[in-house]
């Protein structure tokens, strides 16, 4: 008897000890990630010199590996995608809110959340085969469809799931009564999703421009097959340049020694931005509203 | 002139609710197009050759397939164990305010929130670098464990505190012990959730390719032979397809991709859904 409750005991704390080891892992994980993409990155950018490294020109063999230009390509699409994909999604977000005829939001939703699985590469095909032919011929002045317009439209497209969902998301964790307070004070339906309900889901928003910024600075796949990839500092939304994401992708396959590593450090840079994206992020969705979902749920 | 005001007020309103609604055509029309254009230059190259030919004049994407599979095994069977258990942890064992926790949580977050191509730089050094493994199979499905681990964390996390607290009072009070009510009471009831969450990874390693260009080589035109070859994937040759040369077996491939995906996200919602209301029936 006593023998059995003590194998129990001793049972339930190695099970203990192995879950605690199975949760210990992202953080070693974490740690060791950080460990690797610094330790091969920082020294790297020591020895070549920062302004070397944070210079306009990327020339390998002759020892320049100025990353500077693409730093700019991945803000300009980063920002210009952000801009397109927000506006467009949150006006969608608003409209599945209120503006359209019900029995069709649950459709929508599951339709949207099915496109949001889709995978990057396939965006990025579309661009190559669609929206690149089209720029070239009917847009560009110069008769060059790669580049930054290219890749910013195609991630635009591929971050629309991601904003429409976390956005509606965010509007009906909006207390209903705050919409009827405002029908009853007179404003009309507009009214009150415009000026209250929409400045009280702003945390919500916030979050959803933070998240897919995120991903619109770390894609690769899709803005390789639209960017074109000349290292060169951008002057026109028509024009082959190249982000820090496909700086990596393109080198991988071909690169050894020093040039390998110039990729690393363009990665570290990277995983620090990324990083800092967040750390916003999460003060932006802050504790409280988690808090408030795990109170919930243990409380049911 | 107060009339006036009110007749701008009223306009602008309208045209605010008009611009969300065309926002919501324009992005149905935006979503549907990528699926049409993909689907109309795809179809009618989708063949026997490019499924399941040998790799020669033409391209085929038998290797991708099988490389695909040996990424998902590896990744799903790695990641699946050690998600759950830390999910477990995390739900059963802890007060959410502990340090230690916060310390998990945070972690968690921060892996979900790095770029994948971060991944395939850290997989690179990792296995193709330290480990001398070259460009591998099983380097890339490492690497691709490490990044679904978030995701499997967090949603099992969210089946497991659905299991209402009673359930786990009862098991107590007939006698069984924390591990005996986690692997007979809890789990049980809490497996639809995770069933759909490990399909959803197993979606997310198809989907994914930035992360295998840096550790599995895209080896396109040969068989990987075991765990430990170079090989390559489907979204990879969707990728290596377009960029050199062959667009319309890319879209081919691409047809082949989003079939697997759509299936493999309508399967996990199905599933979502026959168990949810089965669990909110005897719940």
């Amino acid at each position: 008897m006593n023998q059995a409750y003590r194998f129990i005991k001793t049972r339930d704390a190695v099970m203990r000890g192995i879950f605690l080891l199975c949760a210990a892992f992202s953080v070693l994980a974490l740690g060791c990630i950080t460990l690797f993409l610094l330790a091969n990155g920082l020294p790297f950018i020591g020895r070549v010199g920062l302004t070397n490294f944070f210079g306009t020109t990327w020339h390998l063999s002759s020892g320049a590996y100025g990353i500077l230009s693409m730093f700019v390509a991945s803000i300009y699409v980063a920002g210009l995608s952000t801009g397109m994909g927000v506006a467009l999604g949150l006006f969608t977000a608003i409209a599945l809110y209120k503006f359209c005829p019900k029995l069709a939001v649950p459709p929508i939703r599951q339709l949207i959340n099915l496109l949001a699985a889709i995978p990057s590469v396939i965006y990025g095909l579309f661009g190559m085969i669609i929206i690149v032919p089209f720029l070239r011929d009917h847009v560009s002045p110069g008769g060059v469809g790669y580049g930054i317009l290219a890749a910013s439209l195609v991630l635009s497209i591929m971050i629309l799931p991601t904003i429409v969902s976390i956005s509606l998301d965010a509007l009906n964790s909006v207390p209903r009564n705050y919409y009827e307070g405002a029908l009853a004070l007179g404003a009309t339906s507009e009214q009150s999703v415009f000026r209250v309900m929409l400045p009280a889901a702003k945390s919500g928003v916030l979050a959803a421009i933070v998240l897919s910024m995120g991903r619109a600075v770390g894609e690769t796949m899709a803005v390789i097959m639209v960017i074109g990839g000349s290292p060169v500092m951008p002057t026109s939304l028509f024009q082959s340049v190249r982000t820090m994401t496909a700086n990596i992708a393109m080198g991988a396959t071909e690169l050894s020694g020093d040039s390998a590593t110039a990729l690393v450090a363009t990665g570290a840079v990277l995983f620090v931005f990324a990083l800092l994206l967040n750390v916003s992020f999460s003060m932006l969705s802050g504790g409280e509203e988690r808090g408030k979902k795990r109170t919930q749920k243990t409380g049911a | 002139m107060a009339k006036n005001a009110h007749k701008r007020q009223v306009l602008k309103y309208a045209f605010a609710r008009s611009t969300a609604q065309t926002a919501l055509l324009l992005t149905l029309v935006a979503l549907g197009a990528v699926v049409f254009f993909i689907l109309v230059r795809g179809v009618p190259h989708v063949n026997m050759q490019l499924l399941f030919g040998n790799y020669g004049r033409y391209p085929s994407i038998k290797p991708a397939l099988l490389g695909t599979l040996y990424l998902v095994v590896i990744s799903v069977s790695i990641a699946a164990p050690l998600g759950i258990g830390s999910a477990i942890f995390l739900a059963e064992y802890t007060k959410s305010q502990s340090r230690f926790v916060r310390i998990i949580r945070i972690a968690t977050e921060t892996l979900a929130g790095i770029p994948s191509i971060v991944y395939g730089i850290f997989g690179y050094l990792v296995f193709v670098v330290a480990l001398g493994l070259r460009y591998s199979l099983i380097g890339g499905g490492i690497t691709l464990a490490i990044m679904i681990l978030p995701v499997i964390v967090r949603s099992t996390e969210e089946s497991l505190l659905a299991v209402p607290l009673t359930l786990r009072e009862g098991s107590f009070a007939l006698g069984s012990s924390k591990v005996r009510t986690i692997f007979s009471v809890v789990l049980p009831c809490a497996a639809s959730g995770i069933v759909t969450s490990l399909i959803l990874a197993v979606g997310r390693v198809m989907s994914e390719s930035a992360v295998l260009i840096l550790t599995i080589g895209m080896v396109v035109n040969k068989m990987p032979n075991n765990f430990a070859s170079p090989g390559t994937s489907l979204a990879l040759d969707v990728y290596y397809f377009g960029s050199h040369g062959y667009p319309e077996q890319a879209a081919a491939t691409g047809v082949v991709l989003l079939v697997l995906v759509v299936v493999i996200n309508i399967l996990a919602t199905i599933l979502g859904n026959i168990f949810g209301k089965g669990e909110l029936a005897h719940g």
